[in-house]
């Protein structure tokens, strides 16, 4: 008995160091290659610049962020991806909590159903949800000319006015199911009697959800929040795609990401590349940072 | 004993309230009556979410002259789905089945990695209590804020001086890495796995990696699932490391493969296959949501545990 309780004492003791990291090294070792070594590699590139004439590189310490500080193409793009994110993010988490309090609610017939047919775009690959999107916006066999022909109106999702928010609807259809799954699962821990307490106290549906459901999914909206900022911030699937549907309209820095895409692929400027990429990496871990910490303050 | 009572009675409750009639039971305040209007709303939804679907479905069913010419909700001239599928199957040799393959490779090898890593990784972690666990901790979590797509370029670099690129592994290394996997199995391992049962072992004379194989894996069952079905999905939908790591089409999994052929309608040469892109991303689809359906139970339970603890 006290020999157990013993061994139970060491268990936790420092004798197990060792056999504790033999199940974490393995995840670790490939962690630090395709995590770590790509940041230090990123910080180091992003010191240098190529030489165009003698080849080699020089160091030119932070000259590189200098020039992305000034670069209006990032800019550009930097300053699109906002207010893509300030208007895009509040309404696809407005409408995945709608859902999730709804399918939450049992106020609706079938809500085993709903629940399945919102998540299921989540399924679909996101270049295959841009295809059907890009598709279906074209005027010339897209459900746009069907829906021109019939009312005639001049639709063109694809045109230069549009396009921002055609691919807002793409991502939005895409990712309202995974934040409502999120949601919803986070309704399904509130106990049951917390509710029977505020039907006590004469508290109706509405009152309900206000002091308790969303109090409640607070943790849930923040983790949301964070995560389609970093989503938002790295745009690059849908515009890519569509590009080449629309050459015209969507240009080479689009997004930050398109851009560090193109500076890399399209003009050899890797130095350049990586640190569009480590300033763009900042900025997301800065406003994502923000907002949790706005997220838990509230809830002190 | 009372609280399974207590579950049948709210079930008896439920299944009354869905039956259509109001539970008798007046204290009650969760079961209100249904809501035509909170209904109606939530299908003029649903109809938002199926439309793409709906319409991708028919468009498999025309023929190219028809998906340009006819309404496109509406049915084609004649019933091209099994020409098509043909047709997509069997294009430049077979492209696609090799495209299909390449993507069963990268997610078996990749998710499946991915998960064991993430498992064993997530399991060290919450069942020992050794000096550098809340640093491994706060670094992998401090990593998953960065986003992937910033640390592409400097990966395609440092994978091309070692030779990667254009290789399977280019996809199936970095595919290995699942920071939200490991955090949900912390979470999950923590409560699944008692210390007492692996001290059992321990005094049994079990070595620690039987435990983990013997005792622990079969308790985090359905956590591995769950981690498994995200990282199916997310390796299954890898477009951008693709993108930039491979140039030989022989290599691409499905999703590169299709934007390359709905690229090719346009510029010199344009060739338009619009028939078959659509027929291959329906063909894309249909293996995952199988899986999601199979697997509801899983995804739905695993979700739960990642946010009571956030």
């Amino acid at each position: 008995m006290s020999a157990v309780q013993m061994t139970s004492r060491r268990g936790w003791g420092s004798n197990r160091d060792l056999r504790g990291w033999s199940f974490v090294a393995p995840f670790l070792a490939v962690f630090a290659l395709v995590f770590l070594a790509p940041i230090v590699y990123a910080l180091y590139l992003s010191l240098y610049r190529e030489q165009a004439f003698f080849g080699g590189k020089t160091f030119v310490g932070i000259d590189n962020y200098v020039d992305v500080f000034t670069d209006g193409k990032f800019w550009d793009g930097a300053l699109r991806v906002l207010l893509f994110l300030l208007v895009q993010v509040p309404i696809m988490l407005g409408l995945a909590l709608t859902a999730a309090l709804a399918i939450d609610s049992g106020r609706l017939s079938g809500a085993r159903m709903f629940r399945l047919v919102i998540f299921l775009p989540y399924a679909v690959p996101g270049v295959v949800a841009v295809l059907m999107w890009g598709y279906m916006y074209g005027t010339s066999f897209g459900l746009a000319g069907d829906l021109n022909d019939l009312l005639g109106t001049a639709l063109r999702p694809l045109g230069g006015d549009w396009i921002l928010a055609s691919i807002g609807n793409i991502v939005t259809w895409e990712f309202v199911g995974y934040n409502m799954l999120i949601f919803y699962s986070a309704l399904r821990t509130v106990p049951e009697d917390l509710y029977e307490a505020a039907a006590l106290d004469g508290a109706g549906p509405l009152r309900t959800v206000l002091s308790i459901k969303i109090p409640a999914l607070r943790g849930a909206i923040v983790i949301a929040t964070i995560f389609s900022i970093i989503g938002s911030f790295q745009l690059f699937n849908e515009p890519n795609i569509l590009r080449n549907l629309v050459p015209n309209v969507i240009n080479t820095n689009y997004t930050p990401n398109m851009y560090a895409y193109n500076l890399s692929f399209g003009g050899q400027q890797y130095n350049y590349s990586a640190t569009v990429a480590i300033v763009m990496g900042l900025l997301t871990a800065v406003i994502a940072y923000v907002v949790q910490l706005r997220g838990s303050r509230e809830a002190l | 004993m009372t609280v399974s009572a207590q579950k049948a009675a709210d079930r008896g409750n439920r299944t009354r309230a869905q039956a259509g009639g109001r539970t008798t039971r007046t204290t009650s305040p969760l079961r209100p009556g249904r809501s035509r209007l909170l209904t109606g709303l939530m299908v003029l939804y649903l109809v938002y979410t199926l439309i793409p679907l709906v319409w991708l479905v028919i468009s498999t069913t025309k023929t190219q002259p028809d998906l340009l010419s006819t309404p496109g909700l509406a049915p084609g001239h004649s019933f091209a789905l099994f020409a098509n599928i043909k047709e997509t199957l069997t294009y430049r040799d077979g492209i696609f089945l090799r495209w299909f393959a390449n993507t069963l490779l990268y997610v078996v090898v990749g998710a499946g990695g991915a998960t064991l890593l993430a498992t064993a990784a997530g399991y060290g972690l919450a069942k020992y209590k050794f000096p550098g666990r809340r640093a491994v901790f706060a670094v992998v979590l401090g990593a998953t804020a960065i986003p992937p797509t910033a640390l592409a370029v400097p990966t395609f670099l440092m994978f091309s001086g070692m030779g990667l690129t254009n290789t399977v592994w280019a996809i199936i290394v970095p595919s290995l890495v699942s920071p939200f996997g490991l955090y949900l199995m912390w979470v999950y391992a923590a409560e699944a796995v008692p210390q007492e049962l692996l001290e059992a072992a321990r005094i049994d004379g079990a070595s620690e990696f039987r435990i983990f194989w013997t005792v622990a894996l079969r308790l985090l069952a359905p956590g591995i699932v769950t981690v498994l079905l995200f990282a199916v999905v997310s390796t299954w939908n890898n477009y951008f490391l693709p993108l930039i790591m491979l140039s030989k089409p022989n290599l691409y999994p499905l999703t590169v493969g299709l934007t390359q052929w709905s690229n090719q309608a346009h510029g010199a040469g344009a060739d338009p296959v619009y028939n078959l892109v659509v027929t291959g991303a329906l063909l894309t689809i249909i293996p995952l949501i199988v899986v999601f359906f199979l697997l509801q139970r899983f995804w739905q339970s695993g979700l739960s545990a990642g946010s009571v603890k956030q």
